[in-house]
């Protein structure tokens, strides 16, 4: 399903170098066949209680490094499952930057040391730009290469290969 | 323009010219699953509408992670890949066989190939000249239809390698010595390539401990060049006929390079809980451990082994330290046998796991309790990496992991050796 090109929610802010252990650590892999289940279980080392804690739409706004680790894509699956709107973060991990948009879930990589917890933003996709409404500052998110935009575009990389049958540069 | 590595490999498996920066179609010449991502790539596989794989015989499903099975839902997930493999004519590898890394480069990796794996540590082929490296499900499952996938070219780090090893310094305290100068993220998107006189006495199995250890940096591959080393090495494994020499141009262009001189390292450590948290081994010694493992993708090698048993053969572990030996594949426990090295290591008090990933990533076979502190040799120290994030771990060399459950504190490896 196409993404929402404008998403409005709140920040639930969080460090640097979040790792894949930190996400959904390697205790829980005999759940991965069972997401909801794994899903009660996002992040909570990192944060006691995410999982009932995040609302529908609220944005993840970390350091740099975000998703570093494990190439298991259930993190990003999690983060989703969890209602989670998009990521954004100083820099994020190769194998988990591209996950995520594979999973339909932007990450968007900007300057978030001027971001804070609770904070109100509003995400532009088409363009790229973010205004948060509690600071009124607006910021700017670094651009993908268009293959990328054009994965999340369709909602994740099974919906693209569904559609196109192969890759288009 | 000359060029690296990454862009010489991109460029002949996309049929173009690929410079750093530019995105490319590639050739996928091996792609493989573990069983912690498999089932998802299965399930991603069958949603995406595709029926066949593109290349059978080159697609591959590894029972390593949690193997033997210790609950009933991964037996489960072991029962989808294997009946995944007899539906599609793939590869299987069992429980017992060792780890995907460590069997990807005893039984394909060739020098100019293009691997992805959905494991990260897919790298370590890179000790042999492969551009290799980890994906996620989706993508593999997409990899696995087509054949092919999309690539970012990298930019490249060029790792000029001087000298020689010390007593007691080994692979391992080199690739950690390195992420503490580079970080965690200094290298994200970028190819590592090694190079230098060094390398001619760097064997492949530490290329491969080395290779193993970029994506902690946050590389997208740790490439080698292929030599005679590699040449040597895929003969002894019955694919010499595979070799071709690769170099880098030598007029690529690096973004960056890094010269470190292998004589004046030390034995090294990850503190926790981030690998790039390194200091030199000197610095830590006394703290207590109550579990040493050695064994992974990282080090879990013969030669490994054989520097374990050296220090070990004749001593005890500590009463308070469990030691673990996970070798990384079948061949490696035979040939560890036949060498004599599993006696001394069972002798020393070790308990000897099956080939497989074993307790680096607390499912398993070694699984820490609250405040336990593990001396391990793999390759991640996150929290709650090997069990509860109450836990502590340290990364080392196979020397320093010995030597630690001898006196069942960190100890430098240089009063053993």
């Amino acid at each position: 399903m196409m993404p929402d090109l404008m998403l409005k929610g709140k920040v639930i802010k969080l460090g640097d170098n979040i790792s894949t252990d930190d996400i959904i650590p390697g205790r829980f892999a005999h759940l991965r066949s069972n997401l909801p289940e794994l899903a009660r279980h996002v992040l909570e080392d990192a944060v006691p209680g995410f999982a009932s804690k995040a609302k529908s739409g609220d944005f993840i706004v970390a350091g740099k490094n975000f998703g570093l680790g494990s190439s298991r894509e259930h993190a990003p699956v999690v983060i989703k499952m969890s209602g989670v709107g998009a990521i954004l973060a100083r820099s994020a991990a190769r194998i988990f930057f591209r996950n995520a948009i594979n999973q339909g879930l932007p990450v968007l990589l900007c300057d978030t040391d001027k971001i804070s917890d609770g904070d109100e933003l509003e995400i532009n996709l088409t363009d790229g730009t973010i205004v948060n409404l509690t600071s009124r500052i607006t910021l700017s998110c670094s651009k993908m290469p268009p293959i990328m935009s054009a994965i999340l575009k369709e909602g994740g990389l099974i919906p693209y290969i569904q559609k196109h049958r192969g890759f288009k540069l | 323009m000359g060029k690296t590595l990454a862009e010489k490999i991109l460029s002949l498996k996309s049929h173009s010219e690929a410079e750093a920066g530019d995105v490319v179609i590639a050739d996928v010449d091996l792609a493989f699953v573990q069983d912690t991502t498999g089932p998802l790539t299965i399930r991603q596989f069958k949603e995406s509408a595709f029926k066949a794989l593109a290349k059978p015989p080159q697609t591959v499903i590894f029972l390593d992670h949690a193997a033997p099975s210790p609950a009933q839902q991964l037996s489960n997930d072991h029962i989808l890949l294997r009946s995944f493999a007899k539906e599609t004519g793939c590869r299987i590898y069992e429980v017992g066989d060792g780890i995907c890394h460590q069997l990807v480069a005893e039984n394909f990796a060739n020098p100019g190939d293009i691997i992805v794996g959905a494991d990260s540590h897919t790298v370590t082929a890179g000790a042999l000249g492969a551009f290799a490296t980890g994906m996620g499900s989706s993508d593999v499952a997409v990899a696995l239809a087509l054949g092919k996938t999309w690539f970012r070219v990298p930019e490249s780090f060029l790792i000029e390698l001087k000298g020689v090893f010390t007593r007691g310094v080994y692979a391992k305290d080199l690739i950690l010595y390195l992420i503490g100068q580079i970080g965690a993220d200094g290298a994200t998107y970028k190819a590592l390539e090694f190079g230098g006189d060094a390398l001619a006495q760097i064997t492949i199995s530490q290329r491969l401990t080395i290779a193993n250890m970029a994506v902690e940096a946050g590389a997208k591959v740790g490439l080698f060049p292929a030599d005679k080393i590699t040449q040597d090495f895929l003969t002894e494994y019955g694919r010499g006929g595979n070799y071709k020499p690769l170099y880098p141009d030598a007029e690529a262009n690096y973004e960056r390079v890094i010269t470190v001189n292998i004589v004046q390292l030390e034995p090294m450590l990850s503190l926790p809980h981030a690998v790039d948290n390194v200091r030199p081994v000197a610095q830590v010694k006394g703290v207590r451990i109550q579990q040493a493992f050695i064994g992974t993708c990282t080090n879990g090698r013969l030669e490994d082994l054989a520097v374990a048993a050296q220090i070990l053969k004749g001593e005890k572990r500590h009463p308070g330290t469990r030691l673990l030996i996970a070798p990384a594949s079948r061949q490696v426990l035979i040939r560890a046998i036949e060498k004599g090295y599993i006696r001394s290591l069972i002798e020393a008090g070790a308990a000897i796991l099956p080939p497989g990933c074993a307790a680096c990533l607390g499912l398993h076979q070694g699984v820490l309790g609250d405040g336990e502190v593990c001396l391990s040799t793999a390759n991640r120290n996150f929290k709650g990496r090997m069990g509860t994030p109450e836990a502590i771990v340290y990364l080392a060399s196979p020397a320093t992991a010995a030597a630690s459950a001898i006196r069942g504190e960190i100890t430098d490896p240089r009063e053993f050796t």
